[in-house]
């Protein structure tokens, strides 16, 4: 079994009960779930969790974690896959006091699988961040999550106080509800009391962070899989996935039929991925986007042959990303879609480099442009798309402008913002020239039905406010 | 003439001359916070004029100092060009001469040394320049009786307007400026009508 | 060893002084922002990278070694 998921809605009981007797599952290195609990039970349940993997194994050193982090090859889950022991290590070198931070803030629209896992499975990821702690010698422990998660993540802890699993206290922050909330310069600002606005680097946060002190960011997924490391071995962790990019991860799957978080091996047939959780009638795509927001179209004959894996992915332009798997319905238009989505990702620009500022909005208009309807708020106008078209130059602007952002912010949205438009204008191009004679090929209008597939949330920050 | 007279000539003389220096100083300054340009000459003139003149102001005000206390006439400490009401000589005058002096120096010798500085530290003593010129102007006209009446007293008053004309120039443009977070909102609202080639060009200025 | 020039994107407000001293290795973008390239700067145009550093209002164009 290559796959195992657990739906938001559909595979918890909604009211706190299940066996009263937790039964121990044996982890077998190829079996899933792995960082996700098995079905049946409650979540966040302390007494399942300690049946299923016992009290975390503090090492009483630094450098044991660090060590069988490299081994086992974990990079990290919240999108950027650098690899973890390396980060570990920088800080637990450093001198004086440490910061770590468990990054829950899953500041993209399209992901879920962080609130779920730390709704489901919090303290396999509290066990993380105590044992990360303790490899680098972290003296002050932070978790930065969703508003919504609080209660539940606060609950968990007082019952691990009451159990006395953790070594040090936990502070919680929420993050606001922006795109850039959990870019690691702007986390640290964030807890640092200010808007959650990127800094510039260097210093990295690992040479200079809270206070000035070394700080460890790492996504709440990545610290559940050390905690399962530290556990049950680097050998037993590469008991799935690819030589180069072992171990499962999480996935934020959509389909027509709907978003789940599935936990799948690495490498894993995309084509098996959207199956998994589609009938018939979602496996009927026209492009699926890879990645998030910041990633890439692909156009649904090549996903289908690609593996989940960014050795099989970035020859294609793609990249796993947070994990986000969005398999468009082929009634739906993707110009749109992706109109609606540049449009957010400018709303979303922090407003503090030129390029940025300038580039982003610019873009999304021309995108919008391009599916024949104007931005107006949140959503496009000219529902009718009547052959308005759109000037010659607007391709060649928008290539342009993709250029002239990537690389020249102090953060990685403008890069990752040009990458999104650019697969659009490649994987769409089709759509762009029919949308240019005043058609398209959707069934279902995202411009007038009032839910667009791809998930964005309202409104757009204007004050200072909305960045704390 | 005798040698003490001249030297009381020099010290009047390089202290309207200081006083022309400061006015166009702090003028420049507020033009480069502004990114504003002078009609014909590059961007980087602004910036290297409001630099090179404070240096110059600086000479001249020390030549304007030393001369005063070379003079004999009337007995100034050498010490009363920095030290506050040090001077038996219209003590308060003097005073505030040596206050702005001491602001000038502080200024400068932050800017000289700014890339070890911190940013905001550097800002905040910077903008002492908008006590510092009030503080020379009064010295100017209170301990100068030149500036009192005829050529000199239009001069002074010209300065003055100068500066008022380019502070309220500042606070209005600071008040129309966007803060951050609102900056974004305002960029893509302009871009809800379709937007031609010229406006593609455009950029909201920070 | 060579320095590199970079531009704090974040302090960096367009005022596009450092392009009028260094042309040879800053071009302003279409809104008037620096367009660094991230080269190293060659030994003939050291002292003009030098000036372009320190003419910066902002202080947003640094040198850094190597």
């Amino acid at each position: 079994m290559t796959m195992a998921s657990v739906d938001e809605a559909a595979d918890w009981p909604t009211q706190p009960g299940g066996p009263t007797r937790p039964v121990r599952v044996d982890q077998a290195a190829d079996a899933l779930p792995r960082v996700l609990p098995p079905a049946a039970g409650v979540p966040g349940d302390l007494r399942a969790h300690l049946s299923r993997h016992g009290r975390p194994p503090y090492q009483g050193g630094h450098g044991r974690l660090i060590q069988a982090a490299e081994q086992a090859g974990l990079t990290g889950r919240g999108g950027g896959a650098f690899p973890v022991h390396r980060k570990l290590a920088i800080v637990a070198r450093a001198r004086g006091r440490k910061v770590i931070v468990a990054n829950g803030a899953e500041s993209e629209p399209a992901s879920r699988k962080d609130a779920l896992l730390l709704r489901v499975a919090p303290h396999l990821v509290l066990d993380g961040l105590q044992l990360a702690a303790e490899a680098i010698g972290a003296s002050e422990a932070h978790l930065y999550l969703h508003p919504g998660i609080a209660p539940e993540v606060a609950r968990a802890l007082r019952e691990r106080k009451a159990a006395r699993l953790d070594r040090i206290g936990v502070k919680l922050t929420e993050a606001p509800q922006r795109f850039l909330a959990g870019q690691e310069s702007a986390l640290v600002n964030r807890l640092g009391g200010g808007p959650a606005v990127p800094t510039f680097v260097p210093p990295r946060v690992s040479e200079r962070g809270l206070g000035g002190a070394p700080t460890l960011v790492q996504n709440v997924e990545t610290l559940a899989h050390l905690a399962l490391i530290a556990r049950y071995g680097p050998h037993w962790f590469r008991g799935l996935g690819t030589p180069e990019e072992p171990g499962s991860m999480l996935t934020t799957v959509h389909t027509e039929d709907g978003t789940h978080v599935v936990e799948a091996e690495i490498g894993t047939s995309l084509r098996t991925l959207i199956a998994a959780k589609a009938n018939a009638h979602g496996l009927d795509c026209s492009a699926v986007l890879i990645g998030g927001f910041h990633g890439a179209w692909l156009p649904a004959a090549k996903a289908a042959t690609l593996t989940l894996d960014n050795k099989a992915l970035q020859p294609h332009g793609a990249a796993l990303g947070a994990g986000v798997i969005a398999a468009l319905p082929a009634g739906r238009c993707g110009l749109i879609e992706s109109a609606l989505v540049a449009r957010y990702l400018a709303a979303e620009s922090a407003g503090q480099c030129g390029p940025c500022l300038n580039g982003l909005p610019r873009m999304a208009a021309a995108l919008a442009e391009l599916a024949g309807a104007e931005l107006a708020g949140a959503e496009l106008a000219g529902a009718e798309l009547a052959g308005r078209g759109h000037r010659r130059q607007v391709p060649a602007d928008l290539k342009r402008w993709a250029g002239l952002v990537t690389g020249r912010g102090a953060c990685t949205h403008p890069d990752g913002t040009a990458r999104f438009v650019r697969s659009t204008l490649t994987v769409f191009a089709d759509e762009i020239a029919l949308h240019a004679r005043g058609q398209c090929s959707a069934t279902q209008c995202s411009a007038t039905s009032r839910t667009p597939f791809l998930p964005l949330p309202p409104g757009m920050p204007t004050t200072e406010d909305d960045w704390i | 003439m005798s040698n003490s007279t001249a030297f009381w000539y020099a010290s009047r003389a390089t202290g309207v001359v200081a006083l022309l220096l400061l006015t166009a100083v702090l003028v420049l300054g507020i033009l480069v916070n502004r990114q504003g340009r002078l009609p014909g000459l590059p961007r980087f003139a602004v910036t290297s004029l409001h630099r090179n003149i404070s240096l110059l102001a600086v000479a001249f005000i020390a030549v304007h100092v030393l001369t005063a206390v070379a003079d004999t006439y009337v007995s100034i400490p050498l010490l009363s060009g920095v030290v506050p009401f040090d001077s038996g000589y219209e003590r308060l005058w003097l005073g505030l001469g040596a206050i702005s002096f001491d602001l000038m120096l502080a200024m400068i010798i932050t800017s000289l040394v700014r890339g070890r500085l911190n940013r905001v530290l550097w800002r905040a003593i910077h903008l002492l320049a908008y006590l510092c010129w009030p503080v020379a102007f009064a010295h100017s006209i209170g301990s100068s009786h030149d500036l009192q009446h005829g050529w000199l007293l239009y001069l002074a008053i010209v300065c003055a307007l100068a500066v008022a004309a380019a502070i309220i120039w500042r606070l209005a443009s600071a008040a129309r400026q966007l803060p951050r977070a609102a900056r974004v909102a305002a960029i893509l609202a302009r871009h809800t009508a379709s937007h031609g080639p010229s406006q593609a060009r455009e950029r909201i200025p920070r | 060893m060579a320095d590199t020039l970079r531009v704090n994107p974040i302090a960096c407000s367009g005022h596009g002084v450092c392009a009028e001293l260094l042309p040879e290795l800053i071009a302003l973008d279409e809104w008037g922002y620096p367009i660094i390239e991230g080269r190293p700067v060659p030994p003939s145009l050291d002292l003009e990278a030098r000036r372009a550093v320190a003419a910066c209002p902002t202080l947003a164009l640094k040198l850094s070694r190597g």
